[in-house]
């Protein structure tokens, strides 16, 4: 089993995440994480999926994927071509004296303190899911009280876009 | 992008000063459900199978004035459902059921689902509860939209009455084009009855949905040299090439090449069985040669087929040293059960006949053309004996009742050409799939993927409405027709003459041939003709076969305005199907009284092996020497 990537275009209709989550439980796959969000483009939304997979159910999950009528490309990241990004906040109990020992610790992984309080300072971190974990392993012994963790999200390096021609093809039909 | 987009009128601004206005005055206002029936008309649309209620209610008002939209009023929503498939399958166009929300919607659910597994174009309209009332738990509200989506190819909630000529001719777009499928168009009550303009044609928007029919010229030049390469090629014909209109481009592959054939129970009729290179059907209850073909070939084409598990047997086993060419129009398909060696994505039909044309090529280049004739000639050696050794046949029962197997036989014998044969779903369905000659497209109807039971009666109403001047028989079991037989009196008050044939072993058949082979003969529940728990018990007098007594089905028959006969020995046979076929202005319905432990040969045990084909009970084909 490996990890992939995979980025989806959708067309922003209702029900475009229930038509994909549902067919990745009713095939039987397992999503790991997962990020919806808007594009530079009003009516395409983007998801990001990681999924951990062999190869060959992955080709299979991408060709039912493309099946969705409102599935408009889909593009697997590859991880040393893309940037691979998720956002962390996490609430670690704190006192008087872990404090500086934990602001530290937060400035070493180039994280933020986003909110302080008496017993506990949350923390807002973004990375690869490697150094968020670095970081979270750092923070355990102080004591977490409270974590919430996005799904990866991801874009490929270079000037090419994979938005590029989905749009032409949304002009064409507009 | 579809053909209708590329023609759609844009709309244009009134010229400001002077001359002609550039489009015609604005239509009148009209509502919602009037603007859906104008729609259906204009897709072509000519029947519609339903019923109606609440939440659809305002469309039935203009549906009674449509001159171009006969609407079938079914007595069961499943009805309609599958009558929509077997008009689709019949004649090839969409067909059209609708239902109201809530219940009639979710009683759509097994008629859509087999209509996807068997990918069958079918749009079902249905209400909703009004755009306010959804998620409220309204009466008679059900997400028909979730509860359909992993059994549709696509479904639509529409809330906007101006979406409605784009949506019903986005989703007859959807259900015909590509891997045709269902589609579902649920309907908000208040967009039937909101104000709107009709236009047509409508701007359609599917930025994502583009079906690829083209298959790529490299791929077939592959496929060409493999089968001149090959000693053992079987050409694995499915529904497809039925779907692609492909037959006539079949014959002439098959018979360019001299391939033997075998149709699967989809594919039936795509390619004659009475021609000679055909082998029969493949797969658990296929005839020894089609299976043993596809087993020991080293080449298989697969032209419009999905590589079921019927047809396979135990996946890692099957076919073990074929190459495999998959051609089918959905990419998934491919590779998804069996890895494939030269994967061909494209409608059948421009498969095929660039396949041909790719043959010829490689035979006018002098390549291998009479070197794999001759090695075919080999093949078919082989081929040959195991048909001959191992044909598909049965015994008449001792005791003189009536063989199912011989009444399916001459139905089929006796119907006039180009009757459409509709199954239900077990013992039946397979013997009608070898005891009728499967000639020509469009007359073989069955549940296939989902294996319905209750299917037949409605699909046959829905072919026949389809092909009124054809003979449409539904081949039924007792234990099926006891599912749907309600739509007797649909085919009754509607002038629908079909003819239902209740092959009738008092049980669910197909059940009791599993508990007989692999559950020691202990017969829990499969048992129509006494009362529950209660011991088999003894004929009474004379060698006559059980059945179904209750209910009497030809009673039941005459309760729903149909004729009804019945058939118990053998000598009464022909005369009783002639009878029936005589009988043109009513329904009829004959109860064949046969046989309770007829079982159906050949068989493959389910999640054994193809080597493990059994020709008859206890008998084992011998293939020795034959590798």
């Amino acid at each position: 089993m490996s990890k992939h990537t995979l980025s989806v275009l959708v067309e922003d209709t209702p029900g475009i995440l229930a038509r994909i989550a549902s067919l990745f439980s009713r095939r039987g796959f397992n999503i790991d994480s997962l990020a919806v969000g808007v594009t530079e483009h009003p009516d395409i939304s983007r998801i990001t999926i990681v999924v951990n997979v062999e190869d060959l159910p992955l080709e299979q999950v991408t060709k039912q994927l493309n099946k969705l009528v409102n599935v408009l490309k889909i593009v697997e990241l590859e991880p040393d071509s893309a940037v691979q990004r998720e956002l962390v906040l996490a609430k670690v109990r704190a006192d008087n004296e872990t404090r500086s020992q934990i602001v530290e610790i937060v400035q070493l992984f180039r994280a933020k303190t986003v909110d302080v309080s008496p017993e506990a300072v949350t923390i807002e971190a973004t990375g690869s899911g490697d150094k968020l974990e670095a970081m979270l392993k750092m923070l355990e012994p102080f004591g977490i009280k409270e974590l919430v963790q996005s799904g990866t999200i991801a874009i490929g390096r270079g000037a090419r876009s994979i938005t590029d021609r989905s749009l032409r093809s949304l002009e064409r039909t507009a | 992008m579809t053909e209708q987009a590329t023609g759609a009128p844009k709309p244009q601004p009134r010229a400001r000063t002077g001359g002609q206005p550039t489009i015609p005055a604005p239509a009148a206002p009209i509502t919602g459900a009037q603007s859906l029936i104008r729609s259906l008309e204009e897709v072509g649309a000519d029947t519609v199978f339903g019923i109606p209620g609440g939440a659809i209610l305002p469309a039935y008002d203009p549906m009674m004035d449509s001159g171009k939209v006969r609407h079938v009023l079914v007595r069961h929503e499943q009805g309609a459902g599958h009558a929509a498939t077997g008009y689709a399958q019949a004649t090839g166009k969409v067909g059209v059921c609708m239902a109201t929300s809530g219940p009639g919607a979710t009683n759509l659910v097994t008629p859509l689902a087999d209509a996807h597994m068997d990918s069958v174009p079918m749009v079902a309209i249905t209400g909703q509860v009004a755009s306010r009332m959804i998620g409220t738990d309204g009466f008679q509200e059900a997400d028909i939209c979730g509860i359909s989506m992993p059994v549709t190819k696509h479904n639509f909630l529409v809330r906007d009455p101006d979406d409605i000529p784009r949506i019903i001719a986005e989703a007859f777009h959807i259900a015909a084009t590509g891997r045709p499928g269902p589609v579902v168009v649920d309907i908000a009550k208040d967009a039937l009855e909101g104000r709107t303009v009709f236009a047509w044609p409508p701007t359609t928007d599917l930025p994502g949905y583009h079906p690829v029919t083209k298959p790529h010229g490299k791929q077939i030049r592959e496929a060409a040299r493999l089968l001149c390469e090959a000693s053992r090629p079987v050409l694995y014909v499915g529904g497809g090439v039925l779907k692609a209109g492909a037959s006539a481009e079949l014959k002439v592959l098959a018979e360019l090449t001299g391939a033997p054939v075998t149709t699967t129970l989809m594919g039936l009729g795509s390619f004659p069985d009475s021609h000679e290179q055909h082998l029969g059907m493949p797969g658990m209850h296929g005839a020894v040669a089609a299976v043993t073909a596809l087993q020991k070939s080293d080449l298989i084409v697969g032209l419009g087929v999905r590589f079921d598990d019927r047809v396979t047997g135990k996946l890692d086993s099957f076919a073990p040293h074929a190459k495999v060419v998959h051609a089918d129009i959905d990419p998934a398909e491919i590779g998804k059960n069996r890895a494939a060696d030269v994967p061909i994505v494209g409608d059948a039909r421009e498969v095929i006949a660039d396949l041909v044309v790719a043959l010829q090529a490689e035979f006018e280049g002098g390549y291998a053309g009479e070197e794999a004739r001759a090695r075919y000639a080999e093949w078919w050696k082989l081929l040959s004996r195991w048909s001959e050794a191992y044909p598909l046949g049965y015994d008449l029962p001792e005791d003189g009742t009536l063989a199912p197997q011989q009444v399916i036989q001459r139905l089929g014998e006796l119907a006039p050409e180009d009757s459409v044969f509709a199954a239900g779903v077990g013992q039946h369905q397979m013997w009608a799939a070898h005891f009728i000659d499967h000639e020509t497209p469009a007359t073989w109807l069955n549940s296939g993927g989902l294996g319905t039971m209750g299917y037949a009666v409605p699909a046959a109403l829905g072919a026949k409405v389809g092909q009124p001047g054809r003979t449409v028989w539904a081949v039924d079991g007792d234990g099926c027709f006891q599912m749907t037989n309600q739509e007797l009196v649909t085919a009754a008050m509607n002038g629908i003459p079909i003819k239902v044939a209740v092959i009738n072993n008092g049980a669910l058949g197909m059940v009791r041939q599993w508990q007989t082979l692999f559950y020691n003969q202990r017969y829990s529940n499969t048992n129509l003709h006494a009362p529950h728990g209660a011991p088999p018990e003894e004929p009474e007098e004379g060698p006559l076969s059980r059945g179904t007594r209750c209910p009497d089905f030809v009673k039941l028959a005459e309760a729903m305005g149909c004729v009804g006969l019945r058939c118990e020995t053998p000598d009464q046979l022909d005369a009783v199907i002639e009878k029936a076929n005589a009988i043109n202005d009513r329904p009829v319905v004959v109860d064949f009284i046969v046989n309770e432990d007829a079982m159906v040969w050949p068989m493959v045990a389910a999640g054994t092996s193809n080597d493990e084909v059994m020709a008859a009970r206890g008998v084992r084909p011998d293939f020795s020497g034959d590798d």
